[in-house]
């Protein structure tokens, strides 16, 4: 879909501006009733695995060590030390000045996600934002995951926003491109679908809601807002765009709620850790207590599982 | 692999129901005194659920003698302070029992226990306290500084929200200073039962509430009884005309909410995804068994097709089965004979030349069912343009213009509801200023709240239920309807 | 040998909390008939500063919620007050030095007033809003919208009917209330704020400060971020004219302390008017 939407600057401003409107209420609306969803027994059983493989396990923290990262490689490889049946999750996220760290831990075995373009604020210049992808990729990344800038986006400046995206994927070589947008900053649902096209047409393989280290990051009328733009987007284009929920998603009842919304929004085809992810931490830890309590049957408690 | 719903069923468990219902008069349930009874069934597997009694014309002067004289005895001149408190208990005591008042409700009308459990039982509750709330401030309400009850109040109601239109019925009834009869619907008599008893649990003075449970012939013997002062139906348009004939020339108030043919009106620039939801709400939440359904959707042809194929995949998602499932979005239709009447229409539409559309859903072998179907090339001349057909069938005609839409909308005997969607919030107005429709959802629909008057123009009826416009019908400071 | 009572001890009632007086002050509570009742906190400027505080948050999380939920959780104070009648009949009775049957009408009031004020709060914007008929194709319509924080002088002498007859008409419609309890008769109060923490009522939305209300009025009412005054409780003349006056700083509005002292009266709709302020919107109508 190369030169598309035509016009340029102009062509691409009047395209993303003609895109339907979000009626906020409804998309809350909407978002909850599908949260009202009663998932049990059997469909529960086979929720909360998927959920467990499309974890990227995160830590982003200022004070992560090679010592941290190791732990949290171990457990990515084996989320329940004492049930080998247990999946693994889709992959780690971390960033990337250890992202060779996380390779050396996990092998072949789950992805390596690395943050980068200046992750989470995005204030840097592009060349600073091209050199943080490729130093990541060339460490051991095989998927990376970008922040748009959106002081550009908020005032209007699209074409900057393409352009960066295009050239962080150009960076990427054959690592697979996240681009979040930072949903809590863009805070209507109307700049949400904006955002989404724009990522996707400018050559994303994911969107993302969020960095997760602002006050407000994933939440369902966002998510199903990023699930309709990518079922759309499907319809013109034939691709496949994935979505990832990124920040304050702890428990696995929550992350349930979202795999209702993918099914039902986007459709089963994107109920796969190739379409869907969480960025998350603690929702593990709960995700693993739920399957411990549907195959024993009684509650689990933090005991029974570890904290990396 | 797929993400397929287990099953998810609510429990039956926690409601009770007996094998045999008296009729509630003077606080006391009593058997009707010709002994007749008749059965009610769970629409969705024809299981008779329960007898009851079918009120004749000795036990309607029973109930009215009994409503009289607690209004005269007691209601009619107790504080509006007292009559407040007890209308209070009511509404919490629908609130503690509403699990159980859920599961009874959908099974005795159809519907998927998800809306009786979200949507019916809470408005219920929430009426009852929106008026308990008025009751000792009548006077404020822009009706004098006084105002009167008016009696004895017979009132008669649907099937399609059991509970809820009782309340819409009662609670402004007695919050203003009058006692009722009420006949629920020959199919749905289960809820008003249960009603009665929570009158009794919350202590209210015998015979304020009465209820009276039978067919058509207890309720036209109810609104034709001398001893009333007002009555109060909802229901078909053919039996609101009947109704109106009776009370000609006597002195009863009336006040009538009938059927519709609501058109829900989509611009080019509406909000689509939210413009779906509304359309499939305004049509297919509860079966399309809703006066103010929006069973003609209005689109305007620059993007008719588009928003007929999201459409059509969106209901493709819809869950038609179990009412009692926790997933199921479309219950059972309440009987054999509306299910003929459904099946009646949509073969009109078939044989007059409109092109059918089903989401594809398995039917279950037993119970009454119909899945949801769009007709696509209606026009205004169609059957299913004009008859209201109370089932989950959408008919869809297209416009040009603003002007357009507001002709073809109003182009009906019937004016109960109309949706508008559109980003333009100047156009929102403008429409809303000319249809001809008691109630507009513009970006939305299906809302109600007790403080939101309800009732329609035309054919539709007349009277408002909720809000300050409703109080008038129960009180006499109001001439004339 | 009969039993040693456990006796309550009254403190200040801020953001939720019962928190002691930054101060670390006290005054003794007499009765009616001059025996020691109880200590109770001596609010001091700085309590009345983190009571504003909170009753801005209170404020933002009441305004929010839906009219119907407010009329909910005040019928819920009437429900949990209607628990403790007797102990409210104990506390005004021994306070006002009345009767315990005068004191139980009034308490019966107060617990039906506040049922009465319940029921008002999903109808002050009908009766008092309004769509406006203006001479062009707008739609134009009026809304009244709570003012935010209001300071509140409860009357000296009715320490629950009078105290619930000032509190309920503000809080009704969304706002929030700093309440400067009867000096002499606080202790009332104390009790209604328990009741307050234990209904869902939200923290910050009542705040009650027992003590001196000459001493902290002139504080609260020169406060910038206080929006309204009520001086139904100050009986001095001159106290109530300096607080007219401090509040003129930041043209913060004032209730001119009332001629009533039957607080059975009805109070008809002039004391939730007293804290709304009307907001007019204009829409053009057209295609």
């Amino acid at each position: 879909m190369a030169g598309w939407p035509e016009g340029g600057t102009n062509g691409l401003r009047a395209f993303l501006h003609g895109l339907p409107g979000v009626d906020e209420v409804g998309a809350q609306g909407r978002a909850a009733a599908l949260g009202t969803r009663s998932i049990k027994t059997s469909a529960k059983v086979w929720a909360v695995d998927m959920s467990i493989s499309m974890v990227d396990l995160t830590t982003l923290e200022g004070m992560d060590t090679v010592g941290k990262v190791r732990a949290l490689c171990a457990k990515a490889l084996r989320p329940d030390p004492m049930d080998r049946t247990c999946p693994s999750v889709a992959a780690v996220c971390v960033y990337g000045d250890l992202a060779g760290v996380a390779r050396e831990c996990v092998g072949d075995a789950v992805h390596v996600a690395a943050v980068s373009t200046a992750f989470p604020s995005g204030r840097a210049s592009l060349e600073v934002k091209l050199l943080d992808t490729a130093e990541a990729v060339s460490a051991g990344a095989d998927e990376i995951d970008m922040v748009i800038d959106r002081g550009a986006f908020l005032s209007g400046d699209y074409t900057k926003v393409f352009e960066e995206i295009q050239a962080v994927k150009a960076a990427c070589g054959d690592a697979h491109l996240k681009v979040i947008l930072e949903t809590g900053e863009l805070q209507t649902l109307d700049h949400v679908r904006r955002a989404s096209w724009l990522a996707m047409i400018a050559g994303a393989d994911f969107i993302k809601t969020s960095t997760g280290k602002v006050t407000t990051n994933a939440t369902p009328p966002v998510t199903l807002v990023m699930l309709e733009a990518v079922r759309d987007f499907y319809e013109v284009s034939g691709r496949r765009i994935g979505v990832k929920a990124a920040g304050g998603i702890r428990t696995a009842k929550d992350a349930v709620k979202y795999l209702v919304l993918v099914k039902e929004t986007a459709g089963e085809e994107w109920l796969t850790p190739d379409l869907f992810r969480f960025g998350a931490s603690t929702l593990l830890n709960d995700l693993l207590m739920q399957r411990q309590r549907l195959l024993t049957g009684h509650y689990s408690g933090p005991n029974y599982v570890t904290l990396d | 692999m797929t993400f397929d719903y287990a099953p998810a069923p609510e429990s039956r468990a926690v409601v009770d129901i007996a094998s045999h219902y008296g009729l509630f008069i003077g606080g006391q349930f009593v058997d009707a005194a010709s002994g007749d009874a008749l059965k009610t069934v769970n629409p969705a597997t024809e299981e008779v659920l329960a007898e009851v009694s079918v009120a004749g014309a000795a036990d309607v002067d029973a109930a009215v003698l009994a409503a009289r004289r607690a209004f005269d005895e007691v209601w009619g001149g107790m504080p509006g302070r007292d009559r407040a408190k007890y209308l209070y208990r009511i509404a919490r005591i629908i609130q503690e029992r509403s699990r159980e008042l859920a599961v009874l409700e959908t099974l005795d009308n159809g519907k998927p226990i998800k809306e009786s459990r979200d949507v019916d039982i809470p408005l219920a509750a929430a009426h009852f306290f929106y008026h308990a709330g008025w009751a000792d401030k009548l006077g404020y309400a822009g009706y004098g500084s006084n105002p009167k009850p008016l009696g004895v109040a017979g009132q008669v109601i649907p099937w399609n929200f059991p509970l809820l239109m009782l309340a819409w019925k009662i609670a402004p009834a007695l919050a203003c200073g009058n006692t009722v009869v009420l006949k629920p619907a020959e199919t749905t008599p289960l809820t008003a039962l249960a009603f009665a008893e929570i009158c009794q649990q919350a202590g209210l003075p015998d015979g304020v509430v009465n209820i009276l449970t039978g067919a058509g012939e207890t309720g036209r013997l109810l609104v034709e009884h001398s001893g009333i002062d007002k009555v109060a139906f909802t229901g078909s348009t053919e039996v609101g005309r009947q109704i109106m004939r009776a009370v000609a020339g006597t002195s009863k108030r009336l006040t009538l909410e009938l059927g519709g043919k609501g058109a829900n009106i989509v611009f080019d620039d509406a909000p689509i995804d939210q413009a779906v939801e509304g359309i499939v709400n305004g049509i297919y939440f509860n079966q399309g068994h809703v006066c103010c359904a929006g069973s003609r959707l209005l689109v305007q042809e620059t993007i008719a097709d588009t928003l007929i194929a999201s459409l059509k995949r969106r209901l493709g998602t819809l869950r038609l089965g179990d009412p009692l499932d926790k997933n199921t979005d479309i219950g059972a239709i309440n009987s054999a004979a509306q299910l003929g009447r459904i099946m009646d229409l949509a073969r009109s539409g078939d044989d007059e030349g409109a092109e059918r559309w089903t989401a594809p859903c398995a039917l279950p072998d037993r119970g009454w069912w119909f899945p949801p179907t769009v007709f696509t090339g209606v026009s205004q001349a169609h059957r299913i343009a004009r008859e209201e057909i109370f089932g989950p069938v959408l008919s869809v005609l297209t416009f040009r213009t603003p002007d357009e839409a507001v002709e073809k909308a109003n182009n009906t005997p019937y004016g109960l509801s109309a949706g508008i969607w559109t980003e333009k919030g100047s156009r929102i107005l403008w429409m809303a200023d000319r249809l001809r429709d008691g109630v507009i959802w513009a970006n939305t629909f299906n809302r109600f709240d007790p403080t939101s008057p309800f009732g329609g123009y035309k054919e539709s009826g007349f009277g408002r239920e909720g809000g300050v416009a409703g109080l008038g019908a129960y009180l006499s400071a109001e001439e004339g309807r | 040998m009969s039993r040693v009572e456990v006796r309550k001890t009254y403190k200040l009632f801020i953001g939720g909390a019962f928190p002691r007086s930054e101060s670390g002050r006290s005054y003794e509570v007499m009765s009616a008939h001059g025996d020691f009742l109880a200590n109770a906190a001596k609010a001091s400027r700085k309590d009345g500063r983190d009571a504003v505080v909170a009753a801005r948050k209170g404020h933002a999380a009441w305004t929010s919620a839906t009219a119907y939920n407010r009329g909910q959780v005040l019928y819920r104070v009437a429900e949990v007050m209607e628990g403790r009648r007797d102990q409210f009949i104990e506390e005004v009775a021994t306070a006002e030095g009345i009767d315990r049957d005068v004191a139980a009408a009034q308490v019966d009031a107060a617990i039906d007033r506040w049922v009465w004020y319940a029921g008002w709060a999903d109808k002050v914007a009908q009766v008092l809003g309004s769509s406006n008929p203006v001479a062009g194709p707008y739609f134009n319509f009026s809304i009244p919208e709570p003012c935010g924080v209001v300071v509140a002088v409860a009357p000296q002498d009715s320490s629950l009917l009078g105290l619930v007859s000032v509190v309920a008409p503000i809080i009704v419609t969304g706002n929030a209330v700093v309440v400067i309890a009867s000096s002499a008769r606080p202790l009332p109060s104390i009790t209604l704020s328990e009741v307050l923490a234990t209904s869902d009522v939200p923290a910050g939305v009542v705040n009650v400060l027992t003590g001196d209300a000459a001493e902290i009025m002139p504080w609260l009412a020169s406060h910038a971020d206080v929006d309204a005054l009520d001086l139904a409780g100050v009986d001095d003349v001159d106290v109530a004219a300096e607080c007219e006056r401090a509040a003129a700083e930041t043209i913060t509005r004032v209730r001119r302390p009332g001629t009533t002292s039957d607080w059975s009266a009805d109070p008809g709709m002039g004391a939730i008017r007293n804290f709304l302020e009307t907001k007019t919107v204009w829409h053009p109508m057209g295609r």
